[in-house]
């Protein structure tokens, strides 16, 4: 497409009194090469719109620049279709936060024009994905527990086929052999409803239900996905298109428990998984003589809330808890359940089952570390109670029940890191953390990073626990119910149908050819220059969602549907030759280029701030909001992520003569912030690394820097950009200006 | 036969529950109005500093749903608009929206300037009344939408009109009046979110009485940089550094008396207002005084790393009363050590009260056929065929919790209109 560029500068907003608009307009029409450039004293207001839309209608203006606000404002009324924009942040970024009437503030405005023109000449308008294979919207489930029965029912629901998985010959899950259940809102101790969960799975002709079976190996991306299902000995192939993964929980091995808690001394203790098939049976007894116990301590937190065994809280083993202790009490109303705790954990309604249970007579000891005394044919449990104050010895009791808590399935298996860096030279290099991936054995996916999610935390698998909690970091697989985080069944039945929902929405966005979560509906996606790959596997190793395979050459292969368009491939490529339509590293080295360096340092060194979308750049935002000023000798560039700082950029900043370089990025480690997780840890890492090149090459490191930024923190950047141009001036120029 | 049925979805409460079904529901194809009382989305998680366990500012995620908003043209927004009446079945539902007068049109660009015109200043109701907001102001310096608000006190005053005048962009109406707008719709998500369970109703904790006994809720503005005290957290009847801090959990919650239930995010939230305060005071000790910590699943880690903190000091019993010592402002707690069976006095500078989530649902009018349960929560995601409640409205949630539940929430809502 020819371009026709027009440039709007809109005089609002403080803008026209701060600037020299004439010499803007000569800077847009004479260097930028603009075919028009207009004014108006606000272009936000109806008739200003026009102006624009009448040059769009009459003039043949098909590339928009409009200088005026941040894009993070009038997004709607500047919306144009059939056109490609770019907003020029001139009030936030420039007036807001500079002098009026100020050499330095003119010339910031100047060269965000100049960036713009440079970004538009170069970009594309993007031309979604279209592959050539049938794209599907089928929904591979994985796993048949009420989780994934649900999520399959869910599905189904909504019009969407579903395949599902289970390993066992029975759907049904752990549920199977549970006979009561307490479910939302926390009444009462009900039966437990499986069987009519299973018929209607079952009779539903939108699902085909695969059981005694496992996905032997899934390749490709969302709407292509190729499930190996072995069933039978034999195995078929599913075209799907995503996937909820719902493979469930194990309970936490009994014999690994502290021996103070007498699981293996007597036969009559035992966990509240095995108090589950007990009851199934339709009588609760204890294994010792098969008789109805008369005494009953459920001792809580077996094995849990303790770094040695399960470091957090399984949720429901309270609830599990006082479900069996009314089931004993409902059994026998004169038995005696004691319910040894650390906390009571019924948060919300389900403090009414707490009740419950306290009405049917269950006794409460609170204490921190019982122990079970367990002699030739008796029981006892010893404890300090917290609320008399004293020791307490219970005794002749007949059967303990260990609250022993829930394992996710991802989190079981080999750590694929351990075997891949058998096979690996140490270097001393700082390289990015490297994530562990279990091999669980329920994916098995085709993924040159593993053959799983990778896990978050205790072998959970999902990436944003807080804000966006069914994200995992494998783009259209939704990790949902105990195998997403510990939970019971109303909680799960929840979860099905959310992950349900995000695997409906990632169908009906890839199919379109737009990205999802977090950038959904980008219509981007990146593109190889394979002739110049030199198969260094940088891309592959550091893209955060695993989304690019390698053959036997390691010659990436991309796959676009996976792919979550943060760049951190592109950034990672020392070819360059990783490109989005409108996102590119000669599209961003252009902007660079464009800046306006002067030859005198005195007074006009020049900083490239580089950020991060999402959380520096509006807080830079905020910050003229705010009408705080920090220095005009800033330029600032915003990245998809941080993790697409391609050093080529560094490079060329620096033989242009520009005197300082500045990344703001998220948070990153444990607690990252990171949308794409890796980005601003890989941003920070690759820094580094220039930073060792610019101290062989005498050009001082102090010149390159990366701070952490919360969106947050725009009360803080002033100084933060302050102290940095300080830091330059001490340096000195940069050598190579005016060369 | 003429269809009258419609697939877009309606979705009450622009919180983090709501906004999560309507983004999403927006984000799988469907057509979706979402409709807000305050004028700005986010709901309470807009008001908190920081968010459990990761201490990280619920702005980075807010900003990301505001960008799928602002990119998705399937997503129509009312701010300041409340829904007034519901009738009709799951395909056609009528529903009456009352949109209460911003006095502020879509030409606002947030330039600023009726703001420097403004003398009236009115209370700040998003920092809780702790502090006074000029009567035309934007609700908070994130606010989404960025537009400016006037108060019906300044529209109504003499001084309105020398804001108008200040206005360069013909901003302002100062005779704008509630507007009331008629939407069709398949299916609606009731998501309203919830109110901090009032504190006078606590008569022997203090509240009202003593300056220095403040909120869970109010805590969470002393802390945020764009709060009353632009993040310090300070004394509110002298502005001293707190030196002795006690937060009181289950303030009106697990009580027969007042709140029944359990809110669920209170110990959580407590232990990191105690992690704000250890971070400000290096040498503050915290009193945390409560019957059981409930930091469910993975967030027990942040409860087991506070409890290595030698300064903070977990309590196991409930406090019966506070009082204040008249000299210094000062508090005195009485606690129940329920392990010594002992009455104990604490002297502190400050006590946190952890009220709880009182549904607005219990607040406000519902549809005749919305079923509450004992304590004003919808009692049923399903409430009909084609109403749906989504978190807060249904029990007491986290964020966590209220994205999980406006995702599933928009999935029933869609299933809901999907053509069979």
């Amino acid at each position: 497409m020819d371009k026709k560029i027009a440039v709007y500068i809109c005089a609002g907003c403080g803008i026209g009194e701060a600037l020299d608009m004439e010499q803007l307009g000569k800077v847009a029409t004479s260097e930028c090469k603009a075919a028009l450039c207009r004014n108006h004293p606000n272009f936000c207001s109806p008739r200003g719109v026009q102006v624009i839309k009448d040059d769009i209608a009459n003039e043949g203006v098909n590339t928009v620049i409009i200088a005026a606000c941040s894009q993070r404002v009038m997004y709607d009324v500047f919306n144009f279709e059939g056109t490609i924009l770019d907003r020029v942040n001139l009030r936030e970024q420039v007036v807001w936060s500079h002098p009026a009437k100020d050499e330095d503030t003119q010339m910031m405005a100047e060269d965000y024009l100049r960036m713009s023109a440079a970004r538009m000449k170069q970009l594309l308008p993007p031309e979604p994905y279209k592959p050539e294979q049938e794209m599907s919207t089928d929904i591979l489930v994985v796993g048949g527990g009420t989780t994934g029965m649900t999520a399959a029912l869910e599905a189904a629901g909504a019009g969407y086929r579903a395949v599902l998985v289970e390993k066992d010959e029975e759907l049904g899950g752990f549920q199977k052999n549970v006979s009561k259940n307490v479910t939302f809102p926390f009444k009462n101790v009900q039966d437990n409803e499986i069987d009519k969960l299973i018929a209607a799975v079952k009779s539903n002709e939108n699902i085909s239900v695969l059981t005694g079976s496992k996905v032997e190996k899934l390749s490709g991306g969302p709407c292509l996905f190729n499930a190996q299902i072995r069933q039978n000995g034999s195995t078929s192939d599913h075209h799907v298109g995503a996937v909820v993964l719902a493979a469930g929980w194990k309970p936490y091995d009994p014999e690994k428990l502290d021996k103070k808690l007498g699981y293996g001394a007597s036969p009559n203790v035992i966990t509240n998984v095995q108090f589950e098939q007990r009851a199934k049976s339709g009588k609760i007894t204890r294994p010792a003589d098969a008789q109805a116990p008369k005494t009953v301590a459920f001792i809580q937190c077996a094995g849990q809330r303790d770094p040695q065994h399960l470091a957090y809280c399984s949720s429901i083993c309270c609830f599990t808890a006082l479900k069996q202790a009314i089931q004993v009490k409902q059994q026998d109303p004169k038995a005696n359940v004691f319910v040894f705790y650390q906390e009571m954990r019924t948060p919300g309604q389900g403090e009414d089952f707490f009740r419950k249970a306290q009405e049917h007579g269950v006794i409460f000891v609170r204490t921190q570390a019982p122990e079970v005394l367990a002699k030739e044919n008796t029981l006892a449990v010893e404890a300090f109670d917290e609320l008399l104050g004293e020791e307490i010895l219970l005794d002749d009791v007949d059967m303990v029940v260990l609250a022993t808590g829930m394992v996710p399935a991802t989190a079981f298996g080999e750590d694929f890191k351990v075997k891949r860096e058998e096979g690996e030279e140490k270097t001393d290099e700082m390289v990015a953390s490297v994530d562990s991936i279990f091999i669980s054995d329920i994916l098995n996916l085709d993924y040159r990073q593993g053959p799983e999610l990778p896990e978050l935390q205790y072998g959970f698998p999902d990436s944003h626990f807080i804000c966006f909690p069914y994200e995992s970091r494998r783009t259209g697989i939704y990790p949902a119910g105990p195998v997403r985080r510990p939970m019971g069944i109303s909680n799960a039945v929840e979860d099905a149908a959310g992950a349900a929902m995000k695997a409906i929405q990632c169908v009906e966005l890839t199919s379109k050819g737009m990205a999802v979560h977090p950038r959904a509906g980008d219509l981007t996606y990146p593109e190889f220059f394979m002739q110049r790959c030199t198969q260094c596997k940088r891309c592959t190793e550091e893209c955060p969602f695993g989304a690019i395979n390698e053959d036997e050459k390691a010659n990436p292969l991309p796959q676009p549907t996976r792919c979550r368009r943060c760049s951190v491939c592109m950034g990672s490529c020392p070819e360059r030759i990783i490109s989005f339509r409108n996102y590119s590293v000669g599209i961003i080295g252009d902007m660079i280029k464009s800046i306006n360096v002067p030859d005198e340092f005195e007074e006009k060194p020049r900083i490239l701030v580089l950020c991060c979308e999402n959380d520096a750049y509006p807080a830079l935002d905020m910050t003229g909001l705010r009408r705080m000023s920090y220095n005009a000798w800033v330029r600032v560039i915003q990245l998809r992520c941080l993790g697409s700082l391609n050093l080529v950029w560094i490079a060329d900043s620096l033989s242009k003569g520009i005197d300082g370089i500045l990344l703001l990025g998220c948070r990153h480690g444990e607690t990252y912030q990171c949308h794409f997780m890796k980005g601003s840890e890989l941003a920070n890492i690759r820094l580094s690394k220039v930073k060792e090149t610019l101290d062989r090459l005498v050009l001082e490191s102090d010149r390159v820097r990366f701070e952490t930024v919360a969106i947050t923190d725009y009360e803080k950047l002033p100084a933060l950009l302050d102290e940095f141009a300080e830091k330059l001036v001490e340096v000195g120029p940069n050598p190579y200006k005016g060369y | 036969m003429v269809d009258v049925e419609t697939q877009t979805i309606l979705v009450v409460g622009g919180g983090m529950s709501g906004m999560t079904a309507a983004i999403e529901a927006a984000e799988a194809g469907r057509e979706v109005y979402l409709v807000e009382k305050n004028p700005y989305l986010g709901g309470r998680v807009a008001q908190l500093h920081q968010y459990f366990p990761k201490l990280c500012p619920p702005y980075c995620g807010l900003e990301l749903n505001f960008r799928r908003i602002k990119n998705n043209s399937r997503i129509h927004f009312f701010t300041m608009a409340e829904v007034e009446s519901v009738s009709g079945r799951r395909g056609a539902w009528d529903v009456r929206i009352k949109i209460n007068p911003r006095y502020v049109n879509e030409k606002c660009t947030a330039c600023g300037k009726c703001y420097e015109a403004c003398t009236m200043e009115i209370d700040n109701a998003f920092n809780y009344g702790m502090d006074k907001i000029r009567a035309a102001y934007l609700p908070h310096e994130m606010a989404f939408p960025q537009r400016y608000v006037i108060d019906p006190a300044l529209a109504n005053s003499p001084l309105g009109a020398s804001v108008r005048e200040a206005c360069e962009y013909d901003a302002i109406e100062l005779d704008m009046q509630p507007k009331s707008v008629d939407l069709k719709v398949g299916a609606v998500v009731w998501a309203t979110g919830w109110s901090p369970y009032d504190p006078g109703k606590l008569d022997t904790l203090g509240f009202g009485a003593y300056p220095n006994v403040i909120t869970n809720v109010m805590m969470e503005r002393l802390a945020a940089g764009n709060g009353p005290t632009k993040g310090a957290i300070v004394r509110p009847s002298d502005g001293k550094a707190p030196q002795t801090v006690a937060f009181v959990q289950c303030a009106g919650s697990r009580d027969e008396n007042n709140l029944p239930f359990c809110s669920s995010v209170c110990c959580m939230a407590s232990m990191k207002q105690a992690a704000y305060v250890r971070e400000q005071y290096p040498e503050a000790r915290i009193y945390i005084f409560f019957i059981d910590i409930r930091a469910m699943d993975r967030l027990e880690s942040f409860y087991a790393n506070l409890k290595q903190d030698a300064n903070v000091i977990f309590f196991k019993g409930k406090v019966a009363r506070i009082n204040e010592e008249a000299t210094t402002g000062n508090l005195v707690l009485r606690v129940e050590d329920t392990a010594a069976g002992s009455l104990n006095e604490v002297n502190v500078d400050l006590a946190v009260l952890a009220t709880g989530m009182q549904p607005n649902t219990s607040l406000s009018p519902l549809p005749a056929f919305a079923q509450r349960d004992d304590y004003g929560f919808i009692a049923s995601m399903e409430v009909t065929p084609g109403f749906f409640a989504a978190g807060c409205s249904r029990t007491p949630a986290g964020v966590s919790e209220s994205v999980q539940d406006g995702t599933a929430a928009a999935l029933k809502a869609i299933q809901s209109v999907v053509r069979r």
